[in-house]
């Protein structure tokens, strides 16, 4: 069973899973957590959608 | 004098009595990402850890990623390999299914290669977590 996943999904589920992880063995508390997955997750995508657009600049 | 030998003795011994636990929730926790910390009581932290690694790989199996072997070539092949190894028991049951064989004609196939090395990577930080855990050092 194989499957196609575009870019972007990739990089979601990517960021998703790894910010768990991280969330769950870098902090002590579940609310740090879950605020540091958060974190974490949002710096993914940030980093994501950034790269992008810098590579479409770059582009033009 | 009895007294005093028995008196240093005991001062000698640790203070907690020794437990297996930090060496078998790592080797447990390497095998089946999470395990490590399920057997500590910590059965959310444990079950998020298996579905978050266990579906990276899964992900990265069907993505058709590939899959190092035990290799003494490329440093890049033998980074790949020790980031694979970090997953355990999935990589095992790879091997021995002859899964992994990776279609490298387009990119989406790449990403799953880096999945799973991701996936192995990662447990290889949930182990040092479980192992942390087992010693006292983390709750």
């Amino acid at each position: 069973m194989t499957i196609q996943l575009t870019h972007f999904s990739a990089a979601f589920v990517f960021a998703l899973f790894a910010s768990i992880v991280f969330g769950i063995t870098h902090r002590e508390t579940t609310r740090d957590m879950v605020r540091y997955g958060l974190y974490c997750f949002a710096m993914f995508l940030g980093g994501v959608l950034l790269a992008g657009w810098a590579m479409w600049l770059v582009r033009r | 004098m009895a007294n005093s030998t028995t008196t240093k003795t005991r001062a000698a011994e640790p203070a907690q009595p020794t437990s297996m636990m930090p060496v078998i929730a790592p080797a447990v926790g390497w095998l089946i990402p999470g395990a490590g910390h399920i057997i500590q009581k910590r059965w959310i932290r444990g079950v998020l850890l298996l579905v978050s690694i266990g579906a990276l790989f899964v992900l990265g199996l069907m993505m058709q990623g590939h899959i190092y072997k035990a290799n003494g070539g490329d440093i890049l092949d033998i980074l790949g390999f020790i980031g694979d190894l970090g997953a355990g028991g999935m990589y095992i049951v790879t091997l021995a299914v002859n899964g992994g064989q990776g279609a490298v004609a387009f990119a989406i196939a790449d990403y799953g290669t880096k999945f799973m090395i991701v996936a192995g990577l990662l447990n290889f930080i949930a182990v040092a977590d479980a192992y942390h855990i087992a010693i006292g050092k983390k709750q």
